[in-house]
């Protein structure tokens, strides 16, 4: 379940720009990279191995990333946005790729393992560590993640968000500046996702390019549309299930994807509110208007 | 000419990319995968010919009749699940498509296995000539001449054809184009078998010049995506341009600065999404 709370970091921050701000980002795995590799980095090369710094430093790299990009995407909405974030996630993708003697290529760079809390668990084995201290250390981070979230989504900042995804023109007249705003969104949500990325790492000691692959952000994309994107629990929900049914699934079959293309095709036609829009009948589903 | 060469094949899928965007304004994300498709039963059917004692010489016949063939999958895609999200968000049709990515990816493996297919003893059956001082293999040019053919095919398709009439017409205003009496699911469906069989005949004909591998269809989409980014959405023009642009490019950078490679793509594919969003021809009708 590691790979659940550094996932669900990531996803409470593409919800910001997916389920609240209307947008949908095809490249968000891009922060995922940032965050990972700055975890590499940090550990293997500057010698920093607290790992409250590296969640920090990665959540302000991702930041600081996000800040010219999202300035470029935010400007334009729907399919261009999504094929805009897709292009600046394969460009870093490719740059992870290419330039092989600082990243180390295709075979990616080693992570080693963090302190936590200052304590260096360097003695512990592995499974202890993973199972032990560091589980319960992502857990903090995904509540503090959850905490913060929350407050973002209802402060005046998450409604002005809201007004923007279902109706910018009025947002706009009523003197809500809307690319300022998405560019916020977009700039918090590539943060979430480059610290939730930090957390990737550790447990399997290494980070490859693959994790800024563009299927990458379809898989997280998927995730939060499974939970049902919109509601505040929805993604943590979907990227539970994901996670647990992949385990699941590929312990039957090594083809996850062919069960899991058959679920999100389902879910596509049938469930477009994803597993809390199901649990929510009855109720009016916040759904994607049409 | 081997960025020539990779062009007229990116070309095919970017066509049948363009196609469907410009007629359903679906983003077909799966087109890659009926590339992959069309690449494994290419392999497979020229596996057969030969088998069967078929001429060396001929096995090109074999092979673009199962890229053609193949491509009657879009029918079954399209009937079978892209006609339910017609009304919603682009969004859900984008996801769909992915959907389709993640499922035909493991079919494939399901299938074919996971080591690469390839026929390449052909690849030089029809011998090489030299070109501009490098040796172009013959096969290449056959591939960009098919190319060409079907660029003007579809050219004349859309515009002095009956059918292309009504695939501009609702390409233009799907509403009056109904209220006009054309049957619209029919309409879709055919486009998108049309677009489906572009991508697999591409996967088809690319098949004796490298292997065939299940990861091939995902690697290919992004490069058919900056095609029609650079060319403009909808665009048939613009599929040709692009595809030319980025087929040389391609090659270029690889013989001057291999690391390079796809990043010069990726950075032209912003600049002109920055710059001028609609493409270099966009605007145009499908």
């Amino acid at each position: 379940m590691l790979p659940f709370m550094a996932y669900g970091v990531v996803l409470l921050g593409l919800n910001l720009l997916f389920g609240y701000s209307g947008l949908v980002s095809f490249g968000h795995a891009l922060f995922i990279g940032v965050g990972a590799y700055a975890g590499a980095f940090l550990t293997g090369r500057f010698g920093v191995r607290h790992l409250e710094a590296i969640v920090l430093v990665a959540g302000g790299l991702g930041a600081l990333v996000a800040m010219p990009v999202g300035a470029l995407c935010v400007r334009y909405v729907k399919i261009y946005f999504g094929m805009l974030t897709l292009a600046f996630g394969m460009v870093f993708y490719t740059f992870l790729l290419k330039f092989y003697r600082l990243t180390g290529g295709d075979e990616g760079m080693p992570v080693l393992r963090p302190f936590l809390l200052g304590q260096d668990l360097g003695a512990m084995p592995k499974t202890d560590y993973l199972a032990g201290p560091y589980y319960y250390y992502s857990l903090a981070v995904l509540v503090v993640a959850v905490l913060g979230m929350w407050r973002i989504v209802h402060s005046p900042f998450g409604l002005c968000l809201r007004t923007i995804r279902d109706n910018p023109v009025k947002a706009e007249t009523l003197g809500v500046s809307v690319t300022r705003y998405r560019w916020f969104a977009f700039v918090i949500s590539a943060a979430y996702a480059a610290a939730g990325g930090a957390l990737l790492g550790p447990p399997t000691g290494n980070v490859d390019p693959t994790l800024a692959y563009w299927t990458h952000s379809g898989n997280i994309v998927f995730m939060t549309l499974l939970g049902g994107f919109g509601s505040f629990f929805g993604p943590l929900l979907g990227a539970f299930v994901f996670i647990y049914l992949q385990d699941f699934v590929m312990s039957l079959v090594p083809y996850w994807r062919l069960v899991f293309g058959a679920i999100l095709a389902a879910i596509v036609i049938f469930a477009p509110g994803g597993l809390m829009g199901l649990f929510a009948r009855g109720r009016p589903v916040e759904v994607a208007r049409g | 000419m081997s960025g020539v060469f990779h062009a007229a094949i990116l070309f095919l899928v970017a066509a049948g990319l363009q196609v469907v965007f410009g007629v359903q304004k679906i983003f077909n994300l799966a087109c890659g995968s009926f590339y992959a498709l069309g690449a494994y039963v290419g392999v497979s059917a020229v596996q057969a010919f030969t088998a069967a004692g078929g001429p060396p010489w001929l096995f090109v016949l074999p092979l673009a009749a199962a890229g053609l063939g193949v491509g009657a999958v879009g029918v079954i895609v399209e009937r079978g699940l892209l006609r339910f999200v017609y009304d919603r968000d682009e969004t859900f049709q984008l996801l769909l498509t992915f959907a389709v990515v993640l499922m035909m990816e493991d079919a494939l493996r399901l299938t074919w296995g996971t080591a690469p297919r390839s026929t390449s003893a052909l690849y030089l059956t029809y011998g090489q000539v030299r070109l501009l001082g490098a040796a172009v293999p013959v096969y290449n040019l056959i591939v960009i001449g098919a190319s060409l053919a079907i660029a003007l095919g579809i050219g004349w398709l859309l515009t002095r054809t009956v059918f292309g009439r009504i695939i501009r017409a609702t390409a233009d205003n799907r509403e009056m184009a109904e209220a006009l009496g054309v049957d619209i699911g029919r309409v879709y469906a055919r486009v998108f078998t049309l677009g489906t069989a572009l991508g697999t005949l591409g996967g088809a004909l690319v098949i004796p010049a490298t292997a065939a591998m299940s990861e091939m269809g995902i690697e290919l989409i992004v490069e058919a995506f900056a095609v029609v980014v650079i060319g403009g959405l909808g665009s048939m023009r613009g599929a040709f341009v692009g595809a030319l642009v980025v087929g040389i490019l391609r090659s270029v950078a690889i013989s001057v600065y291999p690391e390079l490679e796809m990043l010069v793509i990726y950075l032209i594919v912003i600049a002109v999404l920055v710059l001028r969003p609609r493409g270099l021809f966009g605007g145009a009708a499908a």
